[in-house]
């Protein structure tokens, strides 16, 4: 009972068993991430990073698709009309406002993740109340440049990195 | 809950029920005193343990023959269908066996809504359910991946982008579930772990779910506390016991109409063509048992804020117990609690129709609305219904109702003499 007035002060056994337990805290959390880890993605599915496309054949207008990572990617010429319509767009107008400047360098290509930015479909090409690309899952619109205009999904479809090793190959990722 | 203390009669069995009183538990079990007015409605938890054991039986032998490889997955289900012997009768009770398991456990859930079961003591029980019923969703959207055509791929695709609607971690955590940049090999290999992991997890459950039952009992179509035992109750064994065996039997029925006659009605014709990256079915849909919650899902124009309802929609019957604070079970003796209901019925199932329709004109409209009265069910009506309404009078027994008016001598006679006949 001589202890009593003590109580409340903290004493050595109350900090062993905060560092035992930190301790075991650090122990458990370092076994189990491997078990979480061994999830993402591995070294031979990063291995596949980059892809080269040749474009020489594609005229203005035609579209084409390749996989890059297991994911679509939409390498688009756009026709004169198309590059106005993406060009003349007021961009406070955008739920996502980019130009498209900025998402085609080269105003001819325009080279894209084909991936609906909503829950991840294919939209189809050339469809759509803006004449670029139409999710038919949950009825998102794209505009020319790629850009969401109507609909679910809340950015325009992402620009991969890429680069013109040639006139005529583009290099994706 | 019997009163007495079991003690087996063969001295063998009294010398392994002190070590271990399995014996103890199956007494317990047989002569577990149910209410007698139970319905046919009840029966449903008993189609439910069949459900469970009939997939869990299908899918060890399915596995047998089942190549969890993107490259091979496909083909592998094909062989299931036309080389494996009985293959096609295996994989058809397995594909529709999910349907009819969803069939029960709707028709399950709505009788609790309706008898109120959910509501004090039984929180647990219900809480156990619903935990039961996401696991479920989990088992039957990862199942459906497994064949490895467009619908699998797509759906999966749409369902794990679900992720990538968290703020900040959503696409870490998308591309964790996938084990790459997209739905490929290493996420149908870990769909197809989960998939034979989950129902042994349900079925750990369930024994929960009967044990916390078996704690206060069954609730029954009057919705009052009973006395146990008494003679308002009879022993499972041979009564509940037969009632569910016949109820089975009749479902068994439907199972096998549609194993035999239309085991493909169910499912999507896109299906039957292999999974390609590159081309998205034009119209995906999930299964039937899922659209209420898609559509709740498409009805919110905002991604983050279309996942949380779709999740809200669900976590929201956790929640009922509370929600609900009426202190009458049975929406027998609730008069506008019962017209709530069957508005609510018809709710979920406009609510699964426009679900499969496109999400575009009147029927976007249509789905707002319906996902708008399902919360207002929830959140507002019930609440305020519990305050508000005037229930009619809840019976002294269950022995009452069924002999007409207050129970008197004559009756109370009459009863013992039915009891007797029975014992």
């Amino acid at each position: 009972m001589s202890d009593q007035k003590d109580e409340k002060k903290t004493n050595r056994r109350d900090f062993l068993f905060t560092a035992t337990a930190a301790a075991g805290v650090v122990g458990v959390g370092a076994a189990v991430w491997p078990l979480v880890d061994q999830m993402n993605p591995d070294a031979s599915v990063k291995a596949l990073a980059s892809t080269e496309v040749d474009v020489s054949s594609m005229q203005p207008g035609q579209s084409l698709t390749v996989l890059w990572r297991g994911k679509p990617v939409f390498i688009k010429r756009r026709t004169e009309d198309e590059i106005k319509k993406a060009r003349t767009v007021d961009i406070n107008d955008l739920k996502h406002p980019e130009k498209d400047e900025d998402r085609a360098k080269n105003p001819e290509w325009l080279v894209m993740l084909g991936i609906c930015t909503h829950l991840g479909c294919v939209p189809l090409t050339d469809k759509g109340d803006y004449d670029g690309w139409f999710c038919p899952c949950h009825g998102s619109h794209y505009d020319t440049s790629g850009r969401i205009r109507k609909g679910p999904a809340p950015t325009n479809m992402e620009i991969p990195k890429y680069e013109f090793v040639n006139t005529n190959t583009i290099k994706i990722g | 809950m019997s009163d007495h203390e079991y003690t087996p009669s063969s001295k063998f069995g009294k010398w392994f029920n002190d070590r271990l009183p399995l014996l103890t538990l199956a007494n317990h079990l047989t002569d577990y005193p149910t209410p007698k007015n139970l319905n046919y409605w009840w029966t449903f938890g008993g189609i439910l343990t069949f459900c469970l054991i009939t997939q869990i039986v299908t899918g060890l032998v399915l596995a047998m023959h089942y190549i969890a490889h993107a490259d091979m997955a496909f083909s592998s289900v094909e062989h299931i269908m036309r080389d494996v012997n009985y293959g096609w009768l295996l994989r058809y009770v397995h594909a529709n066996g999910a349907s009819m398991f969803f069939l029960a456990v709707y028709i399950h859930i709505f009788r609790s809504l309706f008898y109120g079961s959910y509501k004090s003591p039984r929180e647990i029980i219900w809480i156990l359910g619903i935990i039961i019923y996401l696991l479920m969703m989990a088992a039957a959207f990862m199942g459906y991946v497994l064949p490895w055509g467009q619908m699998s791929f797509w759906g999966a695709t749409v369902i794990t982008n679900l992720f990538s609607a968290i703020p900040l971690v959503g696409e870490s955590i998308t591309t964790w579930l996938w084990g790459g940049y997209s739905v490929d090999n290493p996420t149908l290999t870990r769909f197809f772990t989960l998939h034979y992991l989950i129902p042994f997890l349900i079925l750990g459950l369930v024994v929960l779910h009967i044990w916390a039952l078996h704690v206060p009992g069954n609730n029954n179509p009057v919705g009052i506390d009973i006395k146990k035992p008494s003679k308002d109750t009879v022993p499972f064994h041979p009564y509940i016991v037969i009632k569910d065996a016949f109820a089975l039997l009749m479902f068994c029925i439907v199972f096998a109409l549609f194993v035999f006659y239309q085991p493909n009605i169910l499912g999507h014709a896109d299906n039957y063509i292999e999974a390609d990256p590159l081309v998205t079915p034009a119209h995906i849909v999930p299964e039937w048992y899922l659209l209420p919650f898609y559509a709740i899902l498409r009805s919110v124009p905002d991604k983050l804020m279309g996942v949380v309802a779709m999740l809200s929609a669900i976590l929201i019957l956790a929640a009922l117990p509370w929600l609900d604070t009426s202190k009458v079970r049975s929406a027998v003796f609730r008069p506008l609690f019962r017209q709530f209901y069957w508005i609510l019925v018809a709710d979920v199932l406009i609510l699964g129709y426009v679900g499969a329709m496109p999400a575009e004109g009147l029927y976007l409209l249509i789905a707002r609305v319906a996902t708008a009265y399902y919360f207002a069910h929830f959140l507002i009506i019930l609440p305020v219904l519990g305050w508000k309404e005037k229930t009619t009078p809840l019976p002294l027994s269950i022995t009452e109702p069924v002999l007409g008016g207050s129970p008197n001598l004559a009756a109370a006679r009459s009863d013992e003499k039915i009891e007797k006949t029975i014992k």
